[in-house]
């Protein structure tokens, strides 16, 4: 599923990313971990469910200043469904979503 | 000439070898460890802290039922606080909602729940004790709960053609993954084999199944589905190979490649009681016996795939050939295979079917 521009990514419960502490960063998920450098860790660093997708593009444009745009969204909105279709991350868009998780 | 270890990356603590359940196909050895055997609560702990050192990622709870352990919630409050991924395998007994949020708020990141079929009366034949009911009372729980859930069903040819109400009882409840497990045919199940091997008609129909339901739930709900090997054309790759992935701790602290590598004749373990977690890993006999490739026969020495599958099952040659190094009968490649394919001529024979109830041979609890 392709994520929402406005929506809010954010990792699903059973999720997690290990501690900055360790040598290597893996984002956790049950029965499997994922090892990420470089542009994965900045786009899953950034699914808290504060930003929303179009935010995490233009921080990664920003960061990734030498490519182009256009390359980077398209590439961070497949990273996102992938990581969606595994169950790793939920996408939260309406308000009503939003003040459950806050509870 | 030994290759020097990776890193493991995932310990299975078998805490306990007891157990409320008697499932027909229990994957613990034959010969269970007792109360007295067990480690404590400061080991465990000891053992966390050099498993999060050496560079493992995952713990799993297991046993036995984890539950039995009076000091749960202290164990998995110790591993996550190293920073390990906590996963508690677990048949849902004995528990109660109030035990249940000190789980979840000791940590615990993953809870599968295990299920030994879709209706009452079958479940509680396999498991020989009145488990089911209890396992959906659970189920309602941990919809009120934030923590992950795998539903994980053992799959086997009483309860094969039952898919359809497991999806549904899994689609009813709050899990993202569900494991259709097929029993693997060591320990308990070694013994009870035959009432337990599918059919080669059923197995089709279960993968033809289980593929449309993964296609339809498709970022609802993971479906893994494990096959029985024995009608695969490759073995598995078991454990990611010997000594390369996992550590399995039995409940007395003896380290072990795999779950039945006990039964290999020869076989020396080491203690965690007595040695630490790396050491074991990169210097004892047991984790370098088959470590690496120098002690492959052909045709695995000169595969191409003993590089995906590391040449099979260790222990499934010695239980089917005798021999441990041989080459895992489950291969189509492999000299000794004719042993399987007389195993599944067996279970696909006119007599295979039988409407009277099996002379099941359960597991006990231990003391």
């Amino acid at each position: 599923m392709m994520p929402e521009l406005m929506s809010r990514p954010r990792l699903a419960v059973g999720c997690r990313l290990n501690e900055k502490s360790q040598p290597s960063r893996v984002l956790h998920m049950p029965e499997r971990a994922l090892r990420l450098n470089g542009p994965s860790l900045e786009i899953v660093e950034r699914c808290d469910g504060s930003r929303t997708v179009q935010e995490i593009i233009s921080e990664l444009q920003k960061l990734y200043s030498k490519a182009e745009p256009k390359k980077v969204e398209t590439d961070i909105l497949g990273y996102l469904a992938l990581l969606h279709d595994q169950r790793a991350l939920d996408f939260n868009s309406d308000q009503t979503d939003r003040s459950a998780e806050a509870k | 000439m030994t290759p020097a270890a990776q890193s493991p990356l995932a310990l299975i603590a078998e805490l306990t070898h007891r157990c409320p359940l008697h499932c027909v196909y229990c994957s613990n050895p034959l010969e269970l460890k007792t109360r007295a055997d067990e480690l404590s609560t400061e080991v465990w702990s000891r053992v966390f802290r050099e498993a999060a050192e050496a560079g493992v990622l995952q713990i799993d709870f297991t046993g036995g039922e984890p539950l039995a352990r009076p000091d749960l919630v202290d164990l998995i409050r110790s591993a996550r606080g190293t920073g390990l991924y906590v996963n508690l395998i677990t048949s849902g007994l004995p528990l109660d909602e109030a035990r249940l949020d000190e789980i979840v708020q000791a940590g615990l990141d993953h809870i599968q729940l295990s299920f030994q079929g879709a209706t009452e009366d079958s479940a509680n034949e396999f498991s020989g004790t009145k488990a089911h009911a209890h396992k959906l009372r659970v189920l309602e729980w941990l919809k009120r709960r934030r923590v992950a859930l795998t539903l994980n069903f053992v799959i086997h040819r009483r309860n094969i053609d039952h898919l359809p109400e497991m999806l549904a009882l899994g689609e009813s409840s709050s899990a993202a993954r569900i494991e259709f497990a097929n029993v693997q045919y060591y320990g308990w199940a070694f013994a009870n084999r035959e009432n337990l091997l599918p059919t080669r008609d059923q197995l089709d129909r279960s993968v033809e199944l289980l593929k449309r339901a993964e296609e339809r739930l498709v970022g609802k709900i993971r479906i893994e589905y494990v096959v029985p090997d024995y009608y695969a054309k490759y073995p598995k790759a078991c454990m990611g190979g010997w000594g390369r992935k996992m550590m399995l701790v039995a409940p007395n602290g003896d380290a072990l490649p795999c779950h039945a590598a006990q039964i290999i004749p020869g076989m020396q373990f080491d203690n965690l009681k007595d040695y630490s977690l790396r050491d074991i890993w990169e210097k004892s006999e047991a984790f370098q016996k088959f470590r690496g490739e120098a002690w492959m026969p052909e045709p695995c020495k000169s595969c191409d795939r003993r590089t995906r599958d590391f040449g099979g099952c260790r222990c499934q040659a010695f239980l089917l050939t005798g021999d441990a190094p041989a080459t895992d009968p489950v291969c189509s490649l492999a000299p000794q295979r004719s042993k399987v394919d007389a195993v599944l001529a067996a279970a696909n024979g006119p007599s295979a079917e039988s409407f009277v109830k099996p002379n099941w041979l359960y597991r006990p609890n231990p003391a």
